[in-house]
């Protein structure tokens, strides 16, 4: 074996991989789109990409630190924020292809469809609760916040929940990609079986705090 | 004989990139995968693999000219260029996404085809592939296609009257309804075998109409477009085609069409009643559940920016034509 990578070098090759992976296919995805490129429904195409990528992100975020504990690999957990903020970034994305390229910015459409469709309405607040997160990642923020900002971060289970039944409820009739994703959300979410549980008893039960 | 098409269609296919280039561009796309829960998505890696054998395996479908009299009107409307066309198709019966029926279904054969027309009529009759094209005399129409989801497309289509047919049967007097069923043949139709690539729908697709909106002069029966017979992925080699309803009403590749006494039970109404009626007229004031029909994005040439949101109208513009044989039905209840 050759030199051991330390850990900050660990670190930082993981970083630049996150980079190029989130980036490269949203950069490729819009040049292609303004350029026509993109099949005979771009727009369609943005929404749809920015949307399963975005809940791809979020699932290899909450990936991370099943992974870390059971190989052992506390440095992993550095790169969590990288890969929550692109879960934002692309979730972001979606939200403005709709409104911008699909409803083309007509604001009383889209407050309309918002409150009136369900799977709009429960994706909305999934986008509000991540943006949150997004704004809470901050490290000056979360110094300040001491406790009660782990407590807020765990609003990504329920972010996840929201995002799977937000796919289900999108789709015309086909459902096995959309049940493919509620299955592996349910998997990351059964490793953290005893902290959900907790979460949702300190919720009905007396609070100590 | 072939009359030319006007130099109009010229004019809009040259300003659309060729189409092997953005199927080029697509795949690079698709290529690049995505990161982790992506890569092992089975759904898209068995779709990736399929259209790259696919490529390999299969040529092109063969289209040819067809002569026909054209649509005096036709350069009243923008048309959805022909390379859009023919590559974002809702046909299941050949993968449930958009792209997916261009690309799966080059290798259908329609030549041999057999078209029955039976049910309450007289003389029942069966057509052969060439009769399709013999039977009567060719038009061009063109016509605003619009999609249940919300977007659109303006089609030369080529192909006669259902009236036309119909007659030659001769209906009988219990004769109130018309059911049309495509092709069942799941060795071909690669959506018919597989639930994943099908959209989970049930096959065979059947569709159906009254007997007055299956006799209205706009009701075609398509069997080319653009100036060449049809490509598989929009229907080939014969088609509905029925411009003041939502697209899922106007079957593809059709091999029966039946005279009946009673309203057919049809396969997106029986899938989800609540979200796709029997009728299913354009109506931009009753809403699909889940989304507004109110308006429409018609699909034209350009990027993401060029892309129209349009006022959906009532029967899809055709009003003047189809309204009266809907007097005094409540569209909100019969949608």
């Amino acid at each position: 074996m050759g030199n051991k990578l330390t850990t900050s070098h660990k670190v930082l090759i993981l970083k630049v991989v996150i980079h190029l992976a989130a980036l490269l296919p949203l950069f490729n995805l819009y040049y292609l789109a303004f350029n026509d490129l993109l099949g005979a429904d771009p727009v369609q195409r943005v929404i749809h990409f920015t949307g399963i990528g975005a809940f791809n992100l979020l699932l290899v975020t909450l990936t991370v630190s099943p992974i870390a504990k059971k190989f052992k690999k506390g440095y992993l957990l550095q790169v969590r924020r990288l890969l929550g903020l692109y879960t934002f970034t692309y979730a972001f994305m979606h939200l403005i292809n709709f409104l911008v390229f699909d409803l083309q910015l007509a604001w009383s459409l889209f407050f309309n469809e918002v409150l009136k469709r369900p799977y709009i309405t429960i994706g909305m607040i999934a986008f509000i609760l991540l943006s949150a997160l997004a704004v809470t990642s901050v490290n000056s923020i979360k110094r300040k916040m001491g406790k009660s900002w782990q407590r807020l971060h765990n609003v990504s289970y329920l972010i996840v929940t929201l995002v799977s039944v937000h796919f289900y409820w999108s789709v015309k009739s086909e459902l096995i990609a959309p049940l493919f994703y509620i299955l592996l959300t349910s998997v990351l979410l059964a490793f953290r079986y005893k902290k959900i549980k907790t979460l949702i008893l300190s919720m009905f039960g007396n609070r100590t705090r | 004989m072939l009359i030319k098409i006007s130099k109009s269609y010229d004019l809009k296919e040259s300003d659309v990139t060729p189409e092997n280039v953005y199927l080029n561009r697509r795949e690079l796309l698709k290529g690049m995968g995505f990161l982790g829960a992506g890569a092992l998505l089975a759904n898209s890696a068995s779709a990736n693999a399929i259209d790259w054998f696919n490529k390999d395996e299969v040529t092109k479908f063969k289209t040819t000219s067809l002569d026909y009299k054209v649509d005096a009107n036709a350069d009243k409307l923008i048309l959805t260029p022909e390379s859009k066309v023919i590559s974002h198709n809702n046909f299941y019966e050949f993968g449930a996404k958009k792209n997916q029926p261009s690309e799966l279904a080059q290798g259908f054969k329609v030549n041999p085809w057999q078209l029955t027309i039976s049910g309450e009529c007289d003389k029942p009759l069966t057509l052969d592939y060439d009769d399709l094209f013999k039977i009567f005399p060719l038009r061009e129409e063109v016509r605003r296609e619009r999609c249940v989801e919300a977007w659109s497309m303006v089609v030369p289509w080529i192909g006669f009257s259902l009236a036309d047919l119909l007659k030659k049967v001769s209906p009988n007097s219990s004769a109130k309804y018309v059911v049309f069923e495509t092709l069942h043949d799941p060795e071909q139709m690669p959506g018919q075998a597989d639930r994943r690539l099908g959209g989970g729908i049930a096959y065979p697709y059947v569709e159906g109409l009254r007997i007055d909106e299956a006799m209205n002069p706009l009701t075609l029966m398509s069997v080319g477009l653009y100036g060449k017979t049809l490509p598989p992925q929009n229907g080939a080699p014969i088609r509905l085609v029925v411009p003041w309803k939502y697209g899922f009403k106007s079957i593809k590749s059709i091999v029966s069409i039946k005279l009946v006494s009673e309203q057919p039970q049809t396969t997106w109404h029986k899938l989800a009643p609540r979200e796709y009626g029997f009728y299913a007229n354009v109506n931009p004031n009753h809403d699909h559940p889940r989304w507004s029909q109110a308006s429409e994005r018609r699909i034209t040439s350009g990027g993401l920016f060029s892309r129209n949101r349009i006022e959906t109208l009532p029967f899809n513009g055709y009003g003047e034509e189809v309204a009266d044989m809907y007097k005094g039905m409540n569209l909100s209840k019969y949608y």
